[in-house]
């Protein structure tokens, strides 16, 4: 039975989610991949334009008319960003992640959609909200996404730190 | 002849080779587990959905790569221009998502153009009609590519071990089921082209030589043996093929290059007539 869920979330709703559930997030979700992570350690608290609590590795394929709109934006390799996901869960307290590929942390919830799905994930995107730091460029840049059933998603790695990539 | 570039970026995009959808529908009927199951369900949903839209099935439109088999009396000028300029327009017109950065200020060009990028790998044939393929090259299985210098005296063994060490490190991270491009001797530079290039090959043929064809079949079926699964959640589909290309080394080295490709293996050719 898949799960739904709706951002932002409770901590109780997090702690739940068992290694291997099958999820559908709806709400904002909000991207950041190397640049965006560097900068948002960086800044100030009251500098940063987002909630982190649920971050979705990604660099969006975008285009602009009117409003921006997603066109394709599947997960992005999450291991690259290890090593900060400890400081991120620290300062903004972030909660789940989605990504692709495994991650060792256990810092937090880990979501995975899989890679290379970027239309798929596209169409469960209703709206960009906003795009923050576009001076880093269009996949580097903090993209605020509202979807609508975005998955199947898999738990990877649970509360209790159950992680589908240890064999 | 840019419009022609631009519709091939877009097509290459938008359609997997069939042969590559094939292996993938083979993958999903052989698993069993429900998760490895639920990955391919959704890349091979996935597929047609970008078929269908016309859009790229990855964000990651990769760094653009062309191998160019020049006609007789083709204008080669007149050809990179038009790649150049087709991949500027493509950027905006498919879309592409805007990859090329300086790789030390990392600041984006916002065209997909650079320093020595779109990479052209110029060939020369006979044929009166000039061959334009198009290879669009993610990071996250290129960033799972390695290369080794192996000592001659480590031979078939040497070789064998390394594929299959760098398979298994790469885990989930090159979007499994990959195909694999191995590059064996040459020299350093001559090993890594022959790995991509061994790419280009369809998935449903051998090398011609016996022996490399043998040496594809028993690397597919260890590598198959990992358990590594789609996306790395396990499974018996880690890769849909390994490819394997050759050339002839120095009698004192043997090179290794493993080029990983993730399943989203988009390619696509055009034909470019006259000049």
């Amino acid at each position: 039975m898949a799960i739904k869920l709706k951002t932002p979330m409770s901590d109780e709703q997090v702690k739940k989610l068992k290694a291997g559930d099958v999820v559908y997030v709806s709400g904002e979700i909000v991207t950041a991949r190397d640049r965006a992570h560097q900068r948002a350690l960086e800044l100030r608290r009251s500098e940063i334009p987002v909630s982190f609590e649920v971050i979705y590795h990604s660099g969006p394929l975008v285009k602009k008319n009117r409003e921006w709109r997603a066109i394709s934006c599947g997960p992005t390799t999450s291991a690259r960003f290890e090593k900060y996901i400890p400081k991120m869960t620290k300062k903004f307290g972030t909660k789940i992640i989605i990504g692709k590929g495994g991650i060792e942390a256990k810092n937090c919830v880990y979501l995975c959609f899989t890679g290379g799905c970027g239309a798929l994930a596209a169409r469960a995107v209703k709206r960009v909200k906003a795009v923050h730091w576009l001076d880093l460029g269009m996949p580097e840049a903090v993209w605020v996404l509202e979807v609508e059933n975005f998955g199947p998603l898999v738990v990877a790695i649970d509360a209790r730190g159950n992680s589908l990539f240890k064999r | 002849m840019k419009e022609q570039i631009v519709e091939l970026i877009r097509r290459a995009h938008a359609q997997l080779p069939r042969d590559v959808v094939t292996a993938l529908r083979a993958a999903y009927r052989r698993e069993d587990g429900e998760i490895a199951r639920l990955q391919l369900r959704n890349m091979l949903e996935n597929i047609k959905l970008a078929k269908k839209l016309g859009i790229p099935m990855c964000q990651d439109t990769g760094l653009p790569i062309f191998y160019v088999y020049l006609a007789k009396n083709a204008d080669r000028k007149a050809i990179e221009k038009a790649i150049i300029q087709g991949v500027k327009e493509a950027t905006q017109k498919v879309p592409l998502r805007q990859n090329v950065v300086n790789p030390l200020t990392r600041k984006n060009s916002g065209n997909n153009l650079g320093e020595g990028i779109p990479l052209i790998n110029w060939k020369f044939s006979n044929r009166s009609a000039t061959e334009i393929l198009y290879l669009p090259k993610g990071a996250g299985s290129e960033n799972c590519s390695a290369a080794k210098m192996l000592k001659p005296s480590e031979g078939l063994e040497g070789i064998k071990e390394f594929v299959l060490e760098t398979v298994k490190s790469a885990g989930g991270k090159p979007c499994p089921p990959t195909i694999v491009g191995v590059g064996i001797g040459g020299s350093f530079d001559l090993a890594a082209k022959l790995a991509k290039e061994a790419l280009l090959r369809p998935i449903n043929s051998y090398s011609k030589r016996g022996d490399i064809a043998r040496l594809e079949k028993e690397l597919l079926k260890e590598i198959n043996s990992l358990g590594i699964g789609p996306m790395g959640f396990g499974g018996r589909t880690t890769s849909l093929k390994v490819n394997i290309e050759y050339a002839a080394c120095h009698t004192a080295s043997l090179p290794v290059v493993v080029n990983v490709q993730c399943w989203a293996h988009r390619y696509a050719r055009a034909i470019v007539h006259g000049n």
